[in-house]
Formats: structure tokens, sequence, C-alpha cells
């Protein structure tokens, strides 16, 4: 066997140390976005032989990170792919996790010369990305697609074959409430720029609305992943209405008890004004978590753009306009 | 060509299929199974598009417009009169 040092292999454990979980915290919550990431190249766990099962991966530290964790006690070689700090999945859809990548980065490792088997254990979500036939043609490696989570490769390892469930992605409320922070986060400025500008414009604008519209926010950022499943139609838009709507309504039904209006039709427009802005805005961000989601297509979202967005914006500016117009009753 | 499902752009040729199951494995979303000796749709309705199996579909038989189901990439891309490609998160 080759010296290591020589053919420039790293060497790396399946322990993850505090730094790497904090880390992962701050990938999590989209503390610096792109710079989560690990060189790319060839890595040696445990102690592999040339006849240890070679596995590839993005150059993304949770990519990374999941692959060598799941592999404890497993010997093998890791072919780290510069898919510029992004995972597999989204770096397979962009093409930089790629045919063209893997064959260069088989050539610049030399992993010729480091196993003596053709084989590369490439995770299934690559393969948006990756043409196993030309792999084959290009470099003479055959790529393997092992399961979609590298939690599953213990088992995987033992058959060589994925079961049905390996090979699907599923959306569990766990994975799904992973991605709250990133989403508030996203929305964040955005939310104090409008709270901002509506103080400016409206010095003395009632609480209720500040609450109202935050509460917006905040069932479209952290409220729709998690229910996401459960609430009614198919479109993310229509769920984010809905949602939407029941969370301006309970805060329509709470100002009912402490009327600010001395009539009943000026409470009326208030409250239409409140449901109006806050389903569109709860519906707007809905409609933009189809990207976080396992599951939406591109011409499903981009026909539920088409026809939503209008939706939305008629709603929002018949809103704000009849807010406007209680300002100078 | 069958098309899959008025949901989406997945098209598929049986008259090409070489019976190799690349479409059944990549898809994360179970659209293919294997009929005897060629695949069939199982579940055209889920396909979300990634492009997984046409890519790794040898012999061409598989053809979607592949792509990302993501409103705000969309979004940014018609801001700036780009191509999606050019503006999404990766």
């Amino acid at each position: 066997m080759p010296d290591p040092r020589a053919l420039h292999i790293r060497s790396t454990t399946s322990k993850l140390t505090l730094a790497d979980r904090w880390d992962h915290i701050l990938a999590r919550v989209g503390w610096r976005r792109n710079g989560h990431r690990v060189a790319p190249g060839l890595y040696q766990l445990g102690r592999p032989s040339h006849d240890s099962p070679v596995f590839v991966t993005a150059n993304y530290t949770l990519s990374f990170d999941a692959l060598r964790s799941a592999l404890s006690g497993i010997d093998g070689y890791l072919l780290v792919l510069d898919t510029n700090g992004i995972n597999v999945w989204c770096a397979a859809g962009k093409g930089s996790f790629g045919t063209d990548e893997l064959v260069h980065r088989i050539e610049a490792s030399r992993l010729r010369d480091t196993v003596r088997h053709r084989k590369l254990i490439v995770p299934q979500l690559g393969a948006p990305g990756v043409a196993a036939h030309l792999v084959k043609k290009r470099s003479g490696f055959k790529v393997e697609y092992g399961p979609v989570l590298a939690a599953d490769l213990p088992e995987y390892l033992q058959t060589r074959k994925a079961t049905p469930q390996m090979r699907q992605v599923h959306f569990p409320l766990g994975d799904r409430a992973v991605l709250i922070p990133v989403e508030l986060r996203s929305v964040l400025v955005l939310v104090a720029i409008a709270v901002f500008g509506l103080r400016l414009v409206i010095a003395d604008a009632p609480a209720i609305s500040d609450a109202t519209f935050l509460a917006a926010v905040l069932a479209g950022t952290v409220a729709f992943p998690i229910l996401l499943p459960w609430l009614p139609t198919r479109d993310f838009s229509s769920k984010g209405f809905i949602l939407g709507g029941v969370v301006a309504l309970a805060f329509v039904a709470a100002s009912l008890w402490n009327p600010t209006r001395p009539a009943l039709w000026l409470q009326a427009v208030d409250a239409l004004t409140l449901v109006l802005i806050a389903s569109s805005i709860t519906a707007f961000l809905a409609l933009n978590f189809t990207g976080s989601t396992t599951f939406t297509s591109r011409s499903g979202v981009r026909r539920e753009m088409f026809s939503y967005i209008p939706v939305m914006a008629w709603m929002a500016g018949v809103g704000v306009a009849s807010g406007v117009a209680l300002y100078f009753v | 060509m069958i098309a899959a499902s008025t949901l989406n752009t997945l098209e598929y040729d049986p008259d090409l299929c070489i019976g190799c199951a690349m479409c059944v494995v990549v898809c994360p979303h179970a659209v293919f199974a294997m009929n005897d000796r060629v695949a069939r749709f199982a579940r055209p309705d889920d396909c979300m598009e990634c492009g997984a199996c046409q890519l790794n579909c040898p012999t061409a038989a598989i053809t979607v417009n592949a792509g990302v189901g993501c409103a705000s990439a969309m979004m940014f891309a018609a801001l700036r009169g780009k191509k999606q490609s050019a503006a999404t998160c990766g």
C-alpha cells in the first residue's frame, strides 16, 4: 500500500467534537452560510486497505460530518467533492456535485493508486448531478448509489442493497423544525423594515396591527413548517392563506372584547384589513418555503406563483388601502 | 412517449427501456417501479423534477424539464432578469 502522505490523503475520524457540533448549530441558524466547508479531496477513515469502500460526499460540514459519524467502526475512504460548501442534494441540483467534478476529483486524488477496486458509493441524492454510466466511461469507476441518509449506510453495507424505504425521501417533523431558524433569519430584516416603516407612516397605528402582522410572520416561518402536512389543500399558498387567516381571526376575536372603533362597521373594516394583510403575508412566506422542502417541482411552483402571487398582491393592496382609509376616518 | 402526469414535465418512452432499473434506484419519490423487464410509472404525480432519472438513464428513455421547485429562487431570477440557475442558493 502506498504511503498516504505521498498521495495527499488526509485523515479523519467518525467522532464529532464540540467544535463540530458548534459549527452545526451555526450552520442551522444560517450564520455565514457559505462558511461551513471542509477541504475537498481524499480522506481516510479508520485504517482502510486498498479493498476498502470509497464514499463520495460534498464539502459542506453537515454532509461530511453526517457521513463520517455514520461510519463509526468502518474503515474506508471519503472522497470529498468541491461543492462550494453546499450540501449533496442542492449541489447535485446545480451540477457542482456532478459528473465533471467527480471525474476530476478521482484524477486529482489519484484514487486509482489508492484502491484496487473500481467502485464508488455515491449518495442517492447526488444522482441529479451524476450520470453513473458517464462516470464509468470517463473514469472506469462504477457508481453505486447508496441510501438517501448516511445513517442507513451500516445496514446498506451488509448487503450492498438499499431497501425501498432507504431510497425514499421523507420530510418528518424534525427535518422541518430544524429549518425554522434559517426561515426566521431570512425574514428578520424585512420585518424590522416593515414595522419601522409602518411607524414612520402611521405613528399611532394600533398595537393590535403590529401584533397581528408579527403573528402572521411567525405563522409563515415557524408554524407553517411544523403544520405543513396537516394544513388542508395541496398548494403552499392556499395553505398559507388559511393559516394566516386563522391567526388574524384570532386577533380580530380578541379585539372584539376591547373595541377600538366607535361604530360596528368601522370595527368590521378594521378586522377585514387585518385578515387581508395577515393572510397574504403568511401565504407569501408559505410559498417561499417551497424551496426548503423535499418534494416540490419547478413546474408546480411556477404554476402556483402565477395563480397566487396576483391574489396575494391584491389582498395586501386592498388591506393596506382600507387601513390607510381607516386612519383618516 | 408517455407523459407522466398533468402536474409535471416527466415523460418516458418504454420502447427505449433496457431494464437497468437506474430510474427506480435514483428516484427519491418512488415514481418508477420495475414491470418484469422494463420500468413503468408507479407514482408519477409525485415527481419533483429533480432530473436524476433523466441523467442516469443510459438510453435517454426519460425526459423531464429538471429544475428546483423554489419560489424565492424564481422570484430573484425574475427580478434580476437572469436564469434561475444563476440565482439560487447553491
